[in-house]
């Protein structure tokens, strides 16, 4: 037989990656790098996590990348059709609740993606939703998914809860500690790094920010 | 108990909980421990009348960067020295231990180490353990007979080369060496090649990070030039830093056990430890 | 009942590919000045002998696209076959559009992802390149739908050992020749290190042959003349335009350029390798016994 040796293969990769959210009392801030990688390689330093579905939120996504475009232009198309019926875009809470149907319907075989929504929600104020792979979500003030979650959540709970109640930061101070963590995770997690993509939704609309991290 | 202690003076490992491990390991899912890897870039090239070694500074262990600054390249003897890619205690181990080895037969014969000799005892150890020491070594050093520039497998295989990789690197070190290695090269060539190497790992392999370590070594000098190379600097620092004023941790009840000063000045028999 | 179960059964695993058999390896492409230059050699491996030395893995799509193919070769195929009944489809509306790259890299990506959805995937890593008004464009996706573009992209091995030379020098707006030399060098390092490890004792014969192709409008001229290269005379056949695909015949080879269309794909030829060292003449002087 020849070539035995790839008789296997595997229907996800995990192409790494770390998305984080902040909400505001006015605005978001929506931020992931934009690194793809698989294995040891890295595929390529400059590809966005980040996907606007309507004009006050922002998806940021990271696992498996075919099925996070997947998931992408699937919520695109919702929203499309959601316009021409309704000749509105639909809020950050409806959507998230869409993004929730959409990961459940698959709950059998699953979009491996660690998804973060974030936006600004009917009142104006900042909003964000996490979620598991399966659709399981909650709306909470901040939030990490992806690799380096597990070094970032630690340092957003110190500075942004344990002041409880939750300390809400100036949009500067959101922007500025979302670089800090950036810069930290890619110190520590190999799947991490290149470039930070931020986006900052408010009253003004939406403004995108990029900050180098280590390309290592 | 016994053992044990037989084993010790015998030497060598012991293997006497091996057997409890595969049971567990069968029976009971157990998962052993993980390592620290040095997913790792290691090179080597023969140069004008020397050796340059290479290695950069990233010790992973999983997706996490374990140590951001350690050190690969081990000393073997004055005139030798060894890159280490694979579970960084077995590199260590099996380096420390060969170069102890030279140093007695160094002082039993009053002459240079050689680099085959090096080799030799590397080899033979890799291969009674059958690949489950896991070192996978870089070795270069300049002896009575010249420059010898050589990598090792961890089952014990070895290749003499003009130029060499190892580790999770490997690839992309060498595509820099295949396509612009030249016999003959000097010695600031040389660095510069073996720095290029070492920054195609860093920068395309994700187990290979941080800094590059270099080491030079020709007839009668050695120059281990640590941190050559700083490529990573942070990338951002917070402008406001972090500062954690008092009494951040809660107070939640306070009790003082008074100390007694309970000294007995004794003549000396009780105070025995 | 049960027998016809089985047969079902077989059927239904009959068609998925469960593993390769005849493979190809690296692609190499990037972007330059004038377009897209893409390379691959010719071999089709079975398992690890290598069985044919004459399979084109690169393949003009449409008017403006490029298609290079690593993996399993009849896969790549019928992923020909679907293109082709893309573009002739697109082609009967005859309303003055074609497909793009960008256009044919989509469709690629929901086909590959599609079928990983249904396990039973394409066994390719595919590499498209084009222009079209103007616009450069470099992709790739995965068997299993994994996809993305970029300035240089490398499948395989080639993301190994390709990809960190065409991060080193890789620029912007590099000229055909700067283009061409580029990927000669990833090809050669391919070359020496793809599949098995270097044999000191014995000398690897030249007759590994690449093929290349290029889109945008380049003077084929310019390819003449080479005197790091290895190949015989070259003889240009200026093809029938509706016959699209140039071919190579076992052994001998030729070269097709289709200039209104702006797609020319080389005669294959060797690169000249180097095994001169002098460690490779008596490796283990000095070090008597270290085998």
């Amino acid at each position: 037989m020849a070539s035995k040796q790839q008789a296997n293969w595997s229907p996800y990769d995990n192409n790494g990656g770390t998305c984080v959210a902040i909400a505001g009392s006015n605005y978001c801030v929506i931020a992931a790098d934009t690194r793809l990688s698989t294995g040891y390689s890295i595929l390529t330093r400059d590809y966005s996590k980040l996907q606007q579905l309507a004009d006050k939120s922002i998806l940021a996504s990271s696992g498996f990348q075919a099925d996070i475009k997947a998931l992408q232009k699937h919520l695109s198309a919702k929203h499309l059709i959601y316009q021409h019926q309704h000749n509105k875009q639909m809020s950050c809470p409806a959507m998230a609740q869409l993004l929730s149907n959409t990961l459940y319907y698959k709950r059998f075989f699953p979009y491996y993606a660690f998804n973060v929504l974030g936006g600004l929600d009917n009142e104006g104020k900042g909003c964000v939703f996490t979620y598991d792979a399966v659709g399981s979500y909650e709306r909470v003030g901040y939030s990490s998914q992806g690799s380096g979650s597990t070094l970032i959540t630690p340092v957003l709970d110190n500075q942004l809860k344990s002041p409880s109640p939750l300390l809400i930061p100036q949009e500067t101070e959101a922007v500025d500690l979302v670089k800090d963590v950036f810069a930290s995770a890619a110190e520590r997690d190999i799947y991490t790094g290149d470039r930070v993509e931020i986006t900052i939704v408010n009253a003004a609309g939406i403004r995108r920010e990029y900050a180098e991290l280590r390309k290592d | 108990m016994g053992k044990v202690s037989a084993a010790i003076d015998q030497g060598g490992f012991n293997f006497d909980l091996c057997r409890r491990n595969e049971m567990l390991m069968n029976k009971a899912g157990f998962k052993p421990p993980t390592y620290r890897k040095t997913g790792t870039t290691i090179v080597g090239l023969v140069f004008q009348g020397g050796i340059i070694l290479g290695a950069d500074t990233r010790a992973t262990e999983g997706p996490i960067v374990a140590d951001k600054n350690c050190e690969k390249i081990h000393y073997m003897a004055p005139n030798i020295y060894c890159c280490g890619a694979g579970t960084a205690a077995d590199t260590e181990a099996v380096t420390d231990m060969v170069s102890s080895q030279l140093q007695l037969h160094r002082q039993a014969t009053g002459r240079e180490s050689r680099v085959v000799t090096a080799l030799t005892l590397l080899k033979t150890h890799l291969f009674g353990y059958q690949g489950h020491v896991s070192a996978a070594l870089v070795l270069g050093g300049v002896d009575i007979t010249g420059p010898h520039l050589h990598t090792i497998y961890p089952h014990g295989s070895t290749d003499t080369l003009p130029y060499a990789t190892m580790g999770s690197g490997s690839l992309a070190a060498m595509a820099m060496f295949e396509s612009n290695y030249k016999e003959g090269l000097s010695r600031d060539e040389g660095i510069k090649l073996v720095c290029q190497a070492i920054c195609a790992g860093i920068f395309n392999d994700l187990g290979s990070g941080s800094n590059v370590d270099v080491c030079v070594i020709t007839k009668g000098k050695t120059d281990y030039l640590r941190n050559y190379q700083l490529p990573n600097p942070r990338t951002y620092v917070s402008s406001k830093g972090y500062s954690f004023a008092r009494g951040q941790t809660e107070v939640l009840s306070t009790r003082i056990i008074p100390l007694i000063a309970n000294l007995v000045l004794a003549e000396g028999d009780e105070m025995e430890e | 009942m049960d027998s016809g179960k089985g047969l079902l059964a077989s059927e239904l695993d009959s068609q998925r590919t469960l593993n390769p058999y005849v493979t190809g390896t690296s692609v190499v492409g990037i972007k330059y000045k004038d377009g897209i230059l893409m390379a691959s050699d010719m071999g089709g491996s079975y398992g690890s002998t290598l069985r044919y030395k004459s399979v084109e893995r690169l393949k003009p799509i449409g008017k403006h696209s490029l298609l290079g193919a690593s993996g399993e070769i009849s896969d790549f195929q019928e992923i020909l076959r679907y293109l082709d009944e893309l573009i002739i489809y697109d082609n009967m509306w005859d309303d003055g559009n074609s497909l793009g790259p960008k256009e044919i890299h989509n469709y690629l990506n929901r086909v590959m992802y599609n079928r990983r959805n249904k396990f039973d995937p394409l066994w390719n890593s595919l590499v498209l390149g084009g222009v079209k008004n103007g616009q450069k464009y470099l992709g790739t996706v995965s068997m299993i739908g994994v996809h993305f573009e970029d300035n240089h992209i490398a499948t395989g091995f080639g993301n190994h050992l390709a990809r960190p030379i065409l991060r080193d020098e890789w620029k912007e707006d590099m000229s055909f020749e700067e283009g061409v030399k580029l990927l000669e060098k990833c090809m050669l390092v391919l070359l020496y290190r793809d599949r098995s490890a270097i044999n000191k004792l014995q000398r690897r014969s030249d007759w590994w042959w690449w093929c290349f192709m290029e889109i945008g409008e380049v003077d084929v001229e310019t390819r003449k003349d080479r005197s790091y290269l290895d190949s015989g005379d070259y003889e240009e056949v200026t093809m029938n335009k509706s016959c699209s695909s140039p071919r190579t015949s076992a052994g001998a080879t030729l070269i097709a350029k289709i200039t209104e269309e702006g797609i020319t794909v080389s005669q294959p030829y060797a690169l000249k390798t180097f095994w001169g060292f002098t460690a490779y003449q008596n490796p283990t002087k000095g070090a008597e016994g270290s085998w």
